[in-house]
């Protein structure tokens, strides 16, 4: 009996690791083709390791093109991503208290439009944003990849900060009612502290979406030294532009790179935010 | 000053800590957001889709004639729409049956579960990047990944797998697939809200694993499956970069995803009207899909007894 069971607890793990050896593979493969020689990247597409490592790769990748190196477009994306998800953070907490702590006419309907605007995606309002900003002037500048987020436009982080907020107990802001509290007390010096957990969930999720979005940078985005990592690896990976696979790959791998170590050192807060919207809706 | 009730500081400092106006204060940005960044633009794109209109000159009115051209004299339109269709309606329930699967396998917990779920995972979080498109056009060209793969079983082929109307849109629902690892999460957290004393119970009663698991995890498990399929169709639906990245709609237009052939009419052929038709029409079809989803609703989703 314990002998069987031993049995059927090994093929498990093994067939939970072969498939996970599937699913990661192609990843692998980039990385570690990343490290081989340019022009043997497909002739040993079969071999993982690669016979010897070597930089050169990422030394001609990070040259960048059109005389703007990736040095820059990470500076690019790390500036966007990073006001961008501030704004989106900062925004998203008030909203979300104004919604779930106070009482005033119209929020029941706000709270409705919130909803309907978490399951209008984006890409819907592409043609019509871009049209709206350019004659705000702002197409060309950075404006439309950093404004709208300082106004709790997605709605998922409002909806995530929300619940969070609705499971602390009232008991604290009576409390603090009593003690001469105000509602913007209560938010800076209850609120804030209490939801950093869901503040930090919306944060990771905002800053990786932000530094993967591609669309807006297409759209918005006309000068080589003001394109994020996002745009300047599809414009570098063109044929037209470039054909060494080698500094392709390199430079992928370094842009993926952020997202990865936010995901190895901030799991914790990913997988809850997931579980937790995932399952209120 | 701050002594004397009938100062207008003092009032206004009293108004601005009513409870009510607190409230509208912390809404602020969402009342402005929503104006400015999606009712202003609604409204502005449903003036232009009833317009001709190419961004450098002014706008002239047409009335319908956009919509009429769309529905009458524009293939494209019935093919992108055909394919994203397809594309949707494949990749949504593929990757959601995947997610379960793979939930269940991992719903018992071992030492190496927390690395399991990690591992499958991490293709959800860098899967809509640049990088992982760029990566994926290159794994199923004709000297790609998988065809050296292939040799190394025995099968010999240099099938260029994005050169075919046959295997190119599925290069891209093997990538939408690929990330199922978000929905497994959603899954797993709530499997862990299942009761135990279920399984007991349905376990002394003399059930086995399978109709354990269609007479109560699946059941259990359908208010989850609904939200994921909505949320998930309606991305799918607007599925772009990958697209716009990996196959440009090629061959033969077999890919043209409708966000992509939307992009080209407005940015590409300068039709920003005709574009914002388009825009529209997706808009009703993405609400057409969902109260459809949200009808069938009461005949598979188990809602309990809350």
């Amino acid at each position: 009996m314990l002998q069987k069971k031993n049995y059927s607890a090994v093929l498990y793990h093994i067939i939970i690791c072969l498939f996970g050896f599937v699913m990661v593979y192609p990843l692998a493969w980039m990385i570690m083709s990343s490290f081989k020689e340019s022009n043997t990247i497909f002739a040993t597409a079969n071999h993982l390791i690669p016979d010897k490592f070597i930089l050169d790769n990422y030394r001609n990748g990070w040259k960048g093109f059109a005389r703007v190196g990736f040095g820059t477009f990470f500076k690019n994306s790390f500036f966007i991503s990073t006001l961008a998800t501030a704004g989106t953070i900062a925004s998203s907490a008030m909203v979300a208290y104004g919604f779930a702590r106070c009482e005033y006419k119209g929020r029941k309907i706000l709270f409705s439009l919130m909803l309907v605007s978490m399951m209008l995606p984006a890409q819907v309002l592409m043609i019509p944003q871009y049209l709206w900003y350019q004659k705000l002037g702002w197409v060309g500048s950075f404006r439309p990849l950093i404004i709208p987020y300082y106004f709790a436009t997605q709605g998922f982080f409002v909806y995530l900060i929300y619940n969070f907020i609705k499971g602390v107990p009232r008991d604290l802001d009576e409390a603090a009612v009593i003690d001469g509290c105000s509602k913007y007390g209560i938010f800076g010096r209850i609120m804030l502290p209490l939801t950093v957990p869901a503040l930090i969930t919306s944060g990771i999720f905002s800053f990786i979406w932000r530094w993967d979005d591609f669309l807006s940078a297409l759209l918005y985005i006309n000068s080589s030294n003001m394109y994020p990592v996002s745009l300047a690896l599809k414009l570098f990976s063109d044929p037209s532009s470039s054909s060494d696979y080698g500094a392709m790959f390199a430079m992928a791998t370094l842009s993926i790179m952020p997202c990865m170590i936010i995901f190895i050192f901030l799991q914790k807060y990913l997988v809850e935010g997931i579980a937790t919207t995932g399952l209120k809706g | 000053m701050q002594h004397t009730t009938t100062s207008p500081g003092l009032s206004a400092k009293k108004f601005f800590y009513r409870d009510d106006v607190a409230g509208i204060i912390f809404s602020l940005p969402f009342i402005i957001g929503f104006f400015m960044f999606i009712i202003v633009p609604m409204i502005m794109s449903l003036g232009y889709s009833l317009s001709e209109y190419n961004i450098l000159s002014p706008a002239r009115f047409i009335g319908l004639k956009n919509y009429i051209k769309i529905f009458t004299d524009d293939p494209l339109f019935y093919k992108s729409i055909a394919v994203t269709f397809y594309y949707a309606l494949v990749s949504v329930p593929l990757r959601l049956a995947f997610a379960l699967l793979v939930a269940m396998m991992l719903k018992q917990t071992t030492k190496a579960t927390g690395l399991y779920r990690a591992v499958y995972y991490l293709p959800s979080i860098i899967g809509g990047s640049v990088a992982v498109s760029i990566l994926w056009k290159r794994m199923f060209a004709s000297d790609g990944v998988l065809n050296r793969l292939l040799a190394v079983i025995g099968i010999q082929t240099d099938f260029a797998w994005l050169g075919s109307t046959h295997t190119a849109i599925w290069v891209l629902i093997i990538l939408s697939v690929w990330q199922f690892g978000s929905s497994m999460l959603i899954f797993l957290a709530s499997l862990k809200q299942i009761p135990v004393t279920l399984y007991e119970a349905s376990w002394v009663d003399g059930a086995g694993k399978w109709k354990q698991f269609t007479r109560i995890t699946l059941p259990l498990l359908t208010p989850t499956i609904f939200f994921n399929l909505v949320m998930q169709m309606i991305h799918g639906f607007l599925a772009f970069t990958q697209c716009y990245i990996i196959t440009q709609g090629k061959p033969l237009n077999s890919t043209l995803f409708y966000m992509v052939y939307t992009y080209r009419q407005s940015f590409e052929y300068f039709n920003a009207g005709y574009a914002a038709a388009l825009a529209w029409l997706m808009l009703i079809i993405i609400g057409l899909i969902t109260s459809l989803l949200f009808l069938t609703k009461r005949f598979w989703v188990f809602e309990g007894e809350e």
